[in-house]
């Protein structure tokens, strides 16, 4: 699409990141904060393919699960042991933020490698909110549940009392590095493999190059779909860690 | 196409830090993760739990009559062992019990059968006796008719009572 538009140069001229642009669904005009988008679409077709995973795929309740039901099956108990493992049986009851959290990345990130579709998960806006998300939630969690004792986060009792003042002030700053690092993560993996496609992509005009081309879109689409499920994965798994911190500042 | 419009705006750079875009995305997202989590925490995962917490249940009550059953039927398989030995048993003393009629009956018939041989033997006896004593008497009456009737033969007067006795003598003597 957007490539076509800057084709007649010469075709080695690409425009990798124009896929990431958002533009309004219907008509042209500016981007209100109401107006329905290609990442709006997207983020619905998410939620719809969610909807339909885990409410339509376990309507029977089967006892021995058909097949749509056991990845639901499957996917609940994955996040679940995952977010028990990690922050013990008092995180149990944070799982359905969690899990929203993982289905919406794992679910925009699959989605995002099918042609022609849109990534919000690439979207810095999007992974932001994601991730400031997560920090605001430890952070109000951490001193909801222990009170000031939360700040005992930053100070290292097995530290040498010299070091802790050093210390305090490193684990500060990592703290607050946290959701920038939680969210670039994400958005960068993801807006790094589709725009490396799109450069392959670009390439393959050109006749003579267009199979090695063809065959590195192949090898990196492959790792894309590798690199949708780890993401997803990475992220899920750090907002345990991170909210183990608040349930156990302690360490 | 908005494609051009949009596209002259970030030009410069990368279309994520189009911040122009970015209250567009926020309220979306925000109404995509509520949606998410309300579908999620009412329907989905309560619905999820609940199948999973059944099958469990379902799994352990299995098990546990499983184990029942396997008791019943160690149980069963005790008794079927404890009635065969008792049956063997029953067998054997039935056996013996038949064994000693029979031996008891036998021993009955026999002593009747012996009896009875030897009642017979002496019936037979006795009648050989009577036979041989008739043939004795017999002998001897020809005996003393063919005397008698030598000596009259050879012009002698006969004196039976003579004869006869002398025919008994010969006859002793013979016999000696």
């Amino acid at each position: 699409m957007a490539d076509e538009a800057h084709g007649d140069e010469g075709g080695l001229v690409f425009h990798p990141l124009d896929q990431f642009i958002i533009k309004p669904l219907f008509g042209d005009g500016p981007i209100h904060w109401y107006t329905v988008t290609n990442s709006t679409l997207w983020m619905a077709i998410a939620v719809l393919c969610i909807v339909l995973l885990l409410v339509t795929g376990t309507r029977k309740r089967q006892m021995v699960p058909g097949r749509t039901q056991s990845v639901a099956e499957l996917l609940y108990g994955f996040v679940y042991k995952m977010v028990e493992d990690v922050t013990g049986k008092e995180g149990a009851k944070y799982f359905p933020y969690i899990l929203t959290v993982f289905l919406f990345i794992l679910f925009a990130n699959y989605l995002a490698l099918l042609p022609m579709s849109f990534s919000p998960t690439s979207q810095f806006a999007v992974t932001a909110v994601l991730g400031v998300g997560v920090f605001v939630i430890v952070t109000v969690l951490g001193f909801v549940l222990n009170g000031p004792a939360f700040l005992a986060l930053f100070w290292m009792k097995d530290a040498p009392l010299v070091l802790r003042p050093v210390i305090a002030l490193i684990e500060l700053i990592s703290y607050f590095v946290r959701p920038l690092s939680h969210s670039i993560r994400l958005a960068g993996n993801i807006m790094a493999g589709h725009a490396v496609l799109k450069v392959f992509a670009g390439f393959a005009a050109i006749a003579a190059i267009s199979p090695v081309s063809i065959l590195a879109i192949v090898a990196i689409y492959g790792l894309e779909v590798l690199v949708a499920g780890i993401q997803a994965y990475v992220f899920t798994i750090l907002t345990c860690v991170y909210l183990k911190d608040a349930l156990h500042p302690s360490h | 196409m908005a494609t051009e419009t949009v596209a002259e705006e970030v030009e410069a750079g990368m279309p994520q830090l189009d911040f122009s875009t970015y209250p567009n995305q926020v309220f979306w997202l925000v109404v995509t993760l509520i949606v998410i989590y309300l579908v999620l925490s009412r329907i989905a995962l309560p619905r999820i739990g609940a199948v999973l917490a059944e099958r469990a249940g379902t799994i352990t009550n299995d098990i546990g009559a499983a184990e029942e059953l396997k008791a019943k039927a160690d149980a069963a398989e005790a008794a079927y062992e404890k009635a065969l030995v008792d049956a063997r048993t029953e067998a054997n003393r039935i056996v013996a019990e038949t064994k000693a009629e029979i031996q008891a009956e036998l021993d009955v018939e026999l002593q009747k059968a012996d009896a009875e041989i030897a009642a017979r033997t002496a019936e037979s006896e006795k009648a050989i006796s009577e036979i041989r004593a008739s043939a004795v008497e017999s002998v001897s009456a020809v005996a003393k008719d063919t005397a008698a009737e030598i000596v009259r033969v050879f012009g002698g007067s006969v004196d039976q009572a003579a004869v006869d006795a002398a025919v008994e003598a010969q006859i002793k003597g013979g016999a000696a």
